[in-house]
């Protein structure tokens, strides 16, 4: 029941939200929902229900060990939402607070999804509430953004329904009664037809892949991240991207079940690899900041899927890595979104001295970015050593050589994009817009807040969320 | 389960005018008469769950048809319709795969849909029909359309023949597991969001042509 109100809270908060009168004040609704979400999910965390097999939502460890993250920076974004939405009053607000409510509804629902057609109609709902919040800004780039955004997107989750079929049909054929919750799917193990489970993985990988944004599937992350808001930006990263990634992972144990679990593997190894060496290079490319934000989730959604593949000792570093780049990431598209709006644009050539135009914001575009690129003692410097572990103890020292290097170009194109725009003096122009943007506590606590709970992860990982990781990975791999 | 040899005849006859339909769409070089292709595919789908019907009648079954008559075959075109009026484009639909290429395209792949789905096994009672190959070559088509037109009204078509495409393959599953099927309805919406986003962005402001070769500015 407490699951069921953890959908039903947000969306009732967007309804509420649409048919609130005041564009002043209706942006309060976001942190209230949000941190009514926010109680139930650590009550619920603490306080683990019992999970009846057949129940197609349930607060079950998977969804303990991710939602949670998604949650808490939800949370921090509704904060920061209602000052932006201050400095935006020129522009209505009622889609966009709507939209973010049932955003966070539909991923709870999502997350905790124990059938396939309620995890594909929960994803295919928060695609559709992204679309206007990509399309905020109104401008000609922000609808070639949506429109790309819808394309792309559109087309990742017309495959995985496909995919789903496949999977259905599958189970048709090994003597199922049409039960798709994954329970019973994965208890059908070997007598799922094996042509069918393949047929469905390839699906179900590509299309829940482009929702992750793993490349090639990534093309529409650099154009959304970069025409979208900030907060729309570090939502998607840390969110939405995640409800996809822990549907990959329950899709998985089902065809581990079926005995195909090495196929799995060896796929998500390379795909994963593949993003992470995509990302690298087109990061030592770019010189657009936020663009630059985008290939570096793309490389985190890479670390994500070779995590993922190593095994359940890899699936426990990959389930931190939710966390810990949900915290940093979200701090850096917090902090990277004050810097645009000061300086009136996002590309290298515009901008530059952001260190003096907003000391503030540009310290935490800093630090954020170096909390992303792993510098002890932030999370993901933890999470990543521990995926480098698992990659280590498994044998894989050609993927080991491969994920470092990729770290290593990252970091190089990462602080050449970050210190061109923090460095050397604003521009004329950049200096006049700047003005008009103050670096009040309301967009510099969000990010704050984000990167001290980056910090605290890494220096003191509770043994709670430790325990939370390994029940997700026990029941993932039912085995071992 | 014993099929009437007449149905299953009948089924695979509608999904063959599908197949047919689909090389119709890539051969189309004006806006309304892929409306009108687009709009008369989903008719036909719509018929296809009722034919599945074994003398039992299904509410649930026959809203899907209904549903999907009414989405797919009127509401989804009119939309096109009112779209490409509001946008007030060029009827003319300009290729980046040219119409013989993608015709070839599109035959060569009904062909190895044909041959794909002999490596997939089916349950006996859906052995001989045509829904599989169906399936894969509307999805294939769609592609091409996706990625072979440039105008965005003409993309959204290639976007309905693929769902068109999943929709035919999942009357493998609507019997066993109503639900996923009918979730279906949702890329519907998808299509819906599209031409909806056309004429909303219309009514904001000028946007020239709706060429989407336009929407080039964000790039590296």
């Amino acid at each position: 029941m407490k699951a069921l109100l953890l959908v039903i809270v947000p969306l009732a908060g967007a309804a509420l939200a649409a048919l609130w009168p005041g564009n002043c004040t209706r942006p309060l609704l976001l942190p209230a929902f949000a941190l009514v979400h926010l109680a139930l999910t650590f009550w619920l965390f603490l306080n683990p229900p019992a999970v009846a097999p057949s129940a197609w939502l349930g607060f079950d460890p998977l969804a303990r060990a991710v939602l949670p993250a998604v949650s808490l920076l939800f949370f921090v974004c509704a904060v920061y939402a209602v000052s932006y939405l201050r400095i935006r009053a020129e522009r209505p607000n009622r889609v966009f607070v709507t939209m973010l409510l049932a955003i966070l509804g539909l991923l709870s629902a999502g997350h905790q999804a124990r059938h396939l057609s309620l995890l594909w109609i929960a994803t295919e709902g928060v695609t559709l509430a992204t679309v206007p919040l990509v399309h905020f800004n109104g401008t000609p780039r922000a609808f070639e953004a949506t429109w790309k955004y819808l394309l792309v997107g559109g087309t990742g989750i017309a495959l995985s329904l496909l995919g789903s079929f496949c999977l259905g049909y599958a189970s048709l054929q090994g003597g199922g009664k049409g039960d798709l919750t994954f329970v019973a799917l994965a208890a059908q193990g070997a007598s799922l037809s094996r042509p069918w489970v393949l047929a469905a993985w390839v699906l179900l990988l590509a299309g829940y892949g482009t929702k992750m944004g793993l490349a090639p599937m990534h093309t529409w992350k650099p154009d959304v991240y970069g025409e979208a808001p900030g907060i729309v930006g570090a939502i998607l990263a840390g969110g939405v991207t995640t409800v996809a990634f822990a549907a990959l992972l329950r899709v998985r144990s089902v065809l581990g079940a079926a005995g195909q679990g090495a196929i799995a593997d060896r796929t998500m190894l390379i795909i994963g690899l593949f993003s992470m060496l995509v990302a690298a290079l087109f990061l030592l490319r770019t010189r657009n900041f936020k663009r630059m934000l985008a290939y570096s989730s793309v490389e985190h959604m890479g670390i994500l899927s070779l995590g993922a593949a190593l095994g359940g000792a890899g699936v426990a570093a990959a389930l931190f890595h939710v966390w810990s780049n949900a915290l940093s990431k979200g701090s850096l598209f917090l902090s990277a979104g004050n810097i645009r709006r000061a300086a009136g644009s996002a590309s290298m050539d515009d901008v530059r001295g952001a260190s003096v135009l907003t000391p503030r914001s540009a310290a935490l575009f800093v630090t954020g970015m170096l909390a992303v690129t792993a510098l002890p003692p932030f999370a993901p410097f933890f999470s990543e050593l521990r995926v480098l572990r698992a990659a280590l103890a498994t044998g894989h020292n050609v993927a080991t050589a491969m994920f470092l290097a990729c770290l290593l170009f990252s970091f190089f194109g990462l602080t050449r994009v970050v210190f061109g725009i923090v460095d050397g003096r604003p521009r004329a122009a950049a200096r006049a817009n700047g003005r008009h943007f103050v670096e009040s506590a309301g967009v510099i606590w969000p990010p704050l807040v984000l990167l001290g709970l980056s910090l605290w992860l890494g220096l003191f990982t509770p043994a709670i969320l430790l325990d939370a990781w390994s029940a997700a990975v026990a029941q993932l791999f039912p085995g071992q | 389960m014993e099929r009437q040899p007449g149905v299953s005849g009948t089924l695979n006859l509608l999904i063959g005018l599908a197949m047919g339909l689909n090389l119709l769409a890539l051969g189309s070089s004006r806006l309304p008469s892929l409306i009108r292709t687009v709009s008369v595919q989903g008719m036909v789908l719509g018929v296809m769950p009722l034919l599945l019907e074994h003398g039992r009648f299904d509410w649930a079954v026959a809203l899907v048809a209904l549903a999907t008559m009414a989405g797919k075959g009127v509401l989804i075109p009119a939309l096109l319709r009112r779209a490409m009026r509001a946008a007030n484009i060029e009827r003319e639909i300009e290729p980046s795969i040219g119409f013989i290429p993608s015709l070839l395209l599109g035959a060569g792949g009904t062909i190895s849909a044909v041959a794909l789905a002999g490596a997939l096994p089916l349950l006996p009672e859906h052995a001989g029909s045509l829904l599989v190959p169906g399936a894969i070559a509307s999805v294939l088509t769609g592609f091409i359309l996706l990625i072979g037109r440039t105008k965005a009204i003409s993309q959204v078509c290639g976007y309905l023949i693929l769902e068109n495409g999943i929709y035919i393959f999942g009357m493998l599953l609507i019997r066993s597991t109503p639900l996923l099927v009918e979730s279906g309805i949702l890329l519907d919406l998808t299509v819906g969001v599209f031409v909806i986003g056309i004429i909303v962005d219309r009514i904001q402001r000028a946007f020239d042509s709706l060429d989407t070769r336009h929407l080039t500015t964000l790039r590296e």
